[in-house]
């Protein structure tokens, strides 16, 4: 019941917003994963990041499409956590609990296992519009215990146009999503040490850097 | 099924006529889209993409005009949108002027609601004059005074273009029934998005065909003096042929429009070539499969409206 319920809102309200009312060009779309487990990662300048991920996906996908959430974030307030979990279907992420010696991810390996689409921003924060962080090694720990999973990276521009960090005024603009080939941590050559896990963290940053020479030219400042 | 058959006979005949014929154009685009890719591979393949948004194109305006004014209204008022945000998309702008875009978006809806109530002086003075000094004084107010003139001057643009000269379009369905007794206001505005899309098509073929000399290669280098030239001739005459069907305008008056409409159109299109070559993008979006953004779609009409417009204002319409 509450699957379907999920999976209306976001056929019926989240899509028709992002392609109708935002605007949505979508780049290489043939390399979305169909089936879990698999990590998509994208940059993160806005909340309709997400809206816009969701989007991409089809409908019979789109149940199995899990976003993870900062928990600190989404959980603060109760109509917020409802929405998150019951709308946009988000796993939470404690981080302010790291180095507590908990598995921060333990969830996220519990739904990857159950063959669930992880929707991950590893910047782990919107940061400044229009610009890319640092990545988190979250994806790369991820990967590493699902070696075969597909990570796909995309880029998304202009959202941060749309949203921006701070702001609660949403104005339409276009934005573009570049889907690029997926990666995997068993093509990777890993051999389990930990520095592997930072050169898949670069690797996929850079991918995504590439991705965002496909994407028309955007002049904004 | 009783019901249809009626409803169908209450179209006007050259409203019929001109469906029915556009129809047989989707149809023969659509064959020649899968029979062409099988005899030269490679070369034909945006023929299917391209037909599939033509009949989705087609269809919502056919829809729209068969339903009425109301209905009309709401549709351009959505590609007036689609239009402005698309080129907001890609012009310059600052991170101060999100609040007078948002305005900008908004002033669609009150420029179409002066169609809606059927107000031309509203509409007149809605985007040229009152949205032109508020969105002026607003982006003053941003206090970043870098870059401010160049901004303004790009937003206002794009509200005439995409707002003001598109909104003709709609206020032609306005026009009362007793003054275009032939095929009644939506006849009027099939004609013009007929004849505008029809003058592209003619200079894209007489150019393939007897292309020679480029116009002017550093904006758009598939335009040729023979496309241009063969194009507008062949438009004229289908104008002049036809208008006694479509519109209230006699002899004289039709070969004038019929000598001017497709040159606007041709200078619609260099004109938004030039704005893409400036901005670096071959296409304005990919909205539409085959034909890119709404923009590139649009640029011709963007001219032709108001010119048609006001020609039938000028030589057959009491009401404007």
């Amino acid at each position: 019941m509450k699957k379907y319920f999920r999976q209306a809102i976001q056929i019926f309200i989240a899509r028709p917003v992002a392609h109708l009312l935002i605007g949505l060009d979508v780049i290489g779309k043939e390399h979305l994963p169909t089936e879990g487990p698999a990590i998509v990662a994208a940059n993160h300048n806005s909340h309709i990041d997400t809206l816009i991920l969701l989007s991409l996906f089809s409908s019979r996908v789109l149940p199995d499409v899990r976003p993870v959430g900062a928990a600190d974030h989404f959980l603060r307030t109760r109509t917020l956590s409802w929405v998150s979990r019951y709308i946009i279907g988000m796993i939470p992420i404690h981080r302010k609990n790291s180095g507590s010696g908990e598995d921060l991810l333990a969830d996220c390996k519990t739904a990857m296992a159950d063959g669930k689409i992880l929707v991950i921003f590893p910047e782990g924060t919107r940061g400044e519009a229009e610009e890319m962080e640092d990545f988190k090694t979250g994806v790369a720990r991820l990967a590493a215990e699902f070696p075969d999973a597909p990570v796909t990276p995309v880029y998304i521009q202009g959202a941060g146009r749309v949203m921006p960090r701070g702001s609660k005024l949403l104005v339409p603009f276009n934005c573009t999503a570049v889907i690029g080939k997926p990666i995997r941590w068993s093509d990777e050559g890993a051999d389990g040490q930990g520095s592997e896990k930072y050169k898949f963290m670069k690797n996929l940053k850079t991918t995504i850097k590439e991705l965002s020479q496909d994407a028309p030219p955007m002049q904004w400042d | 099924m009783n019901w249809l058959m009626n409803y169908l006979a209450g179209i006007p005949a050259p409203l019929q006529i001109g469906f029915g014929g556009l129809f047989a154009l989707l149809v023969i685009g659509s064959i020649l889209a899968v029979v062409l890719p099988k005899f030269k591979p490679g070369k034909w393949d945006d023929l299917k993409p391209r037909m599939q948004s033509w009949w989705v194109m087609c269809g919502l305006l056919i829809g729209a005009l068969l339903l009425g004014w109301q209905a009309f209204t709401i549709l351009f008022m959505y590609i007036s949108y689609i239009a402005l945000k698309e080129y907001l998309t890609l012009a310059p702008t600052r991170k101060e002027d999100r609040g007078v875009v948002l305005f900008a978006y908004l002033m669609v809806l009150v420029s179409y609601g002066a169609i809606w109530i059927d107000n031309y002086m509203f509409f007149l003075v809605t985007i040229p004059v009152y949205v032109f000094l508020a969105s002026a004084v607003m982006m003053a107010l941003t206090k970043r005074t870098d870059g401010y003139l160049a901004t303004i001057g790009i937003l206002q643009w794009g509200l005439i273009v995409c707002v003001f000269n598109l909104g003709h379009v709609a206020f032609l369905m306005r026009t009362p029934e007793a003054e275009v007794p032939m095929a009644g206001a939506a006849g009027l505005v099939f004609f013009l998005i007929f004849v505008t899309q029809f003058n592209d098509m003619a200079q894209y073929m007489w150019g393939k065909i007897f292309g020679r000399h480029k116009i002017s290669p550093n904006i758009s280098p598939n335009k040729t003096w023979e496309g241009a030239i063969g194009g507008f001739a062949t438009t004229g005459v289908l104008f002049v042929v036809l208008a006694p069907y479509f519109t209230p305008l006699t002899f004289w008056p039709s070969v004038w429009i019929g000598a001017t409409l497709p040159v606007l159109g041709f200078f619609g299109d260099i004109t938004m070539s030039a704005i893409k070559r400036d901005l670096g993008v071959k296409d304005t979006s990919r909205l539409i499969p085959g034909h890119g953004g709404a923009l590139d779609r649009l640029d011709s009409l963007m001219f032709t409206a108001p010119w048609y417009f006001h020609m039938l204002a000028y030589f057959a319409l009491d009401r404007f």
